[in-house]
């Protein structure tokens, strides 16, 4: 007689890895319970789940409250470039993504490019760098088509296919056609073509126009870090509903997962002990374990339960992107703050080609590659307020509205190599408000990602000049230049890659090829975590891809296939 | 009527407000009446005073303010779970030597740095000119950097939270603020103007 059990699965996380994974599991006739260590301001948890409308166009609530989470005093995070800085260099704010029911993909403004085929084999098409571990990864693009397509679909990716140049094979159109084009943006587009850029409109999950029962976008402005007010953004609501709707899942919100339980063999879960909102403990058992917390607190809770780490691995080669900031004023107005933040994209500086060979062997590098080129503007008052100096500048500055409105950027988001020494562990002697450790990052740029930053930044700027900026400039996070200790040295990006790396080999990787960790036959990965390499595209898409894969692998649907056109 | 504020302080903050955010009236830029006329005052008195009221004055509602369509929902103000309130509490009011506040030690609260660093600002801060009113600001760092981030938020920030009457501070800088349901056209996005 079966042990009896009080679900499936339980998924740790409810954004964008957990979500998928409730999805397919559910779908599957399994019992599913999501723990969401946040709140929920996302939608009701009853029929027939409407959304709660507790998101708003509120710059105060969204980005000075932490309303959609994590808040600092509550949950801080460390952070320091490595050994030589002690204990730490602060604890406070650190890559934040939200916590919350619906994570990550509930704030992002969902920008979701498909990798290309020489991201999951780079070390094989481009070879190794030295003080670096570029790895493959153990699937490639060809398998993975189907399951991106799938993913389009499930979120609702608007986007326009056989616009990139650089773009890999599809095996079908993107479900929606692009939303309007930022003013901004077409004027930087426009320069980027003229020279010799290839820049495309941005796959986004947003709908632009009525899709899977949510509204069009109505371009409020208000996406990254907000929440959308009417739905129309897909990631992870539908993902979410969808499980919700068979009846099967339950999502429990304010519910802190304080460890992974094992069994006597100490090779299976058995479940995991939480602590909810009044500070009272539960078991939850279930024959298989989904961690899905992202690649901060994914390793922070298994260093924190002492299990899955056989290699040493876990929490090595943390993974952001090195971000590239190149910055135009304009003589006039962009209004930036209407339409989807960024609307266009380019791929030009991942191209590996003769000129940039060239330019990393002067600087000790057999190749760099930078990452993808964001065409975005946007800002918002109170944060303009806050970034201008006190005092009659400050006045001057807000009636010009130089920063909010007159300024355009290319965000680069640069691909950040794998270093076993760029970690996240357990910070010694700070604590969250449940007592445990928090978690810290050490970490520290690789010449890699520093080269590529200086070689692309110059080319920018003329892009940016020849779309009619008066003057340019490039910043990059983390920071080359000047003060390079406390708060300003760590990285500002949310894209957290890497800490439980995807492999063959039990000895260098974490989880095996369908995400499953190798010590704990019955627990599974589906977050950025199990990224070998950080490439230089948005991980969102692809989490989403492999955790349709990893989930349909572990109810034994068979595998999705697709064909390329001829 | 300031709730946590006495009404010295009310007035010293909308004058330091003002050493912050100054007014000016400009030919070729347009008119800024300063922070004071944005309402800083009533916005920090509110934060200060938050937890008077229940539910506490942190998140304001959603989706819509009712600017802009839909149905006005910025003034019903969102309860908060118990640890929000612990962090929110700790931040207005300080950790007293309460321990479940100070699991990472002591922290110095919003309502005490402004008493004190209003009082050490002089009886006379509103009277004296605007050079002295930045002289003794400057000297009082703590409170500076606080009402600072306050000022803008107050100045900039939704209404509800007490800030930003009749939105002229989003008017006087060319600020929509928030605008849904209403949104904007694709020609709004797209075009020049």
């Amino acid at each position: 007689m079966p042990e009896s059990r009080d679900c499936d699965a339980v998924v740790i996380g409810t954004g964008p890895a957990g979500a998928t994974a409730a999805d397919v599991l559910t779908s599957a006739g399994w019992s599913v319970i999501m723990l969401e260590k946040g709140r929920n301001h996302l939608l009701s948890l009853d029929a027939p789940f409407a959304g709660l409308g507790h998101v708003s166009n509120d710059e105060i609530k969204a980005l000075r409250r932490y309303f959609l989470g994590p808040d600092p005093f509550l949950e801080p995070r460390s952070y320091r470039r490595d050994e030589a800085d002690g204990d730490r260099l602060f604890a406070g704010e650190v890559n934040n993504l939200p916590s919350t029911v619906g994570g990550g993909g509930f704030h992002a403004d969902g920008k979701l490019p498909r990798l290309r085929a020489v991201d999951f084999k780079a070390r094989s098409e481009l070879g190794p760098i030295e003080g670096a571990d570029i790895v493959d990864w153990p699937v490639d693009y060809d398998e993975m088509e189907p399951y991106y397509a799938e993913a389009e679909r499930l979120i609702g990716v608007a986007g326009e296919a056989g616009a990139n140049p650089f773009a890999e094979w599809r095996s079908g159109p993107y479900p929606m056609p692009a939303g309007a084009d930022m003013f901004g943006a077409i004027l930087t587009t426009e320069a980027a073509t003229r020279l010799g850029y290839h820049p495309y409109r941005a796959p986004t999950g947003v709908n632009s126009v009525p899709y899977d029962g949510r509204p069009a976008c109505n371009n409020c402005g208000f996406c990254a870090h907000y929440g959308c007010p009417i739905e129309a953004k897909g990631d992870p609501i539908a993902p979410l509903r969808n499980a919700l709707r068979t009846g099967r899942c339950e999502i429990r919100p304010d519910a802190y997962v304080e460890r992974v339980l094992l069994d006597a063999t100490a090779k299976q879960a058995r479940g995991v002990r939480y602590i909810d909102i009044d500070g009272n403990a539960h078991e939850v058992s279930a024959r298989v374990v989904v961690v899905a917390g992202g690649a901060w607190e994914t390793p922070r809770l298994l260093l924190r339960s002492e299990i899955a780490n056989s290699s040493g691995l876990v929490g090595r080669y943390l993974m952001y992107h090195f971000q590239t900031f190149v910055i135009g004023h304009f003589p006039f107005r962009l209004h930036g703050h209407r339409g989807r933040a960024v609307t266009h994209l380019h791929d030009d500086h991942m191209i590996v080609d003769d000129a940039s060979r060239a330019f990393a062997r002067e600087h000790g590098l057999p190749y760099f590659r930078g990452g993808l080129t964001e065409h975005g503007g946007g800002g918002s008052p109170v944060m303009e307020g806050i970034y201008t100096a006190p005092g009659i500048t400050h006045t001057r500055e807000m009636l010009e509205s130089n920063m909010r409105d007159r300024l355009w950027a290319f965000t680069v988001q640069g691909e950040d190599l794998p270093q076993a020494t760029n970690r996240i562990d357990l910070d010694p002697t700070v604590r969250d408000v449940h007592g445990f450790p928090a978690g810290r990052a050490t970490y520290d740029v690789h010449p890699h990602e520093v080269v590529a930053s200086r070689y692309y930044a110059p080319q920018l700027e003329a892009v940016m000049r020849d779309a009619g900026a008066e003057f340019t400039f490039a910043a990059t996070s983390p920071p080359l230049d000047g003060d390079r200790a406390g708060t300003r040295s760590a990285s500002m990006s949310r894209h957290i890659m890497g800490t439980c790396r995807m492999g063959d080999d039990p000895a260098t990787s974490v989880v095996d090829r369908w995400q499953r960790f190798h010590d704990v036959e019955n627990m599974v990965c589906t977050d950025s975590s199990v990224f070998p390499t950080s490439t230089g595209y948005g991980p969102t898409l692809t989490i989403v891809a492999l955790a349709i894969r990893a989930c349909r692998d572990l109810a034994g649907l068979p595998a999705l296939t697709s064909t390329r056109p001829q | 009527m300031p709730r946590f504020l006495t009404d010295h302080e009310h007035r010293a903050v909308s004058a330091a407000a003002d050493v912050l955010i100054p007014p000016l009236d400009s030919p070729e830029l347009g008119a800024h009446p300063g922070g004071g006329a944005l309402g800083v005052a009533d916005y920090v008195d509110n934060l200060l005073a938050a937890f008077t009221v229940d539910p506490p004055l942190i998140f304001a509602g959603g989706p819509f303010s009712g600017r802009h369509g839909g149905v006005a929902s910025f003034g019903e103000f969102l309860a908060l779970s118990p640890n929000e309130e612990l962090a929110w509490r700790t931040r207005i009011e300080g950790s007293r030597g309460i321990p479940e506040r100070e699991f990472n030690g002591p922290t110095r609260g919003w309502q005490t740095i402004y008493r004190e660093g209003i009082a050490a600002l002089g009886p006379d801060f509103c009277t004296v000119g605007a050079d002295e009113q930045d002289r003794r600001l400057r000297a009082q760092n703590e409170l500076r950097a606080v009402l600072y981030d306050h000022a803008c938020e107050g100045a900039y920030g939704a209404p509800e939270y007490g800030g930003n009457p009749e939105l002229a501070g989003w008017r006087v800088i060319g600020a929509d603020g928030d605008v849904q349901p209403r949104g904007y056209t694709d020609d709004e996005v797209s075009g020049r103007a």
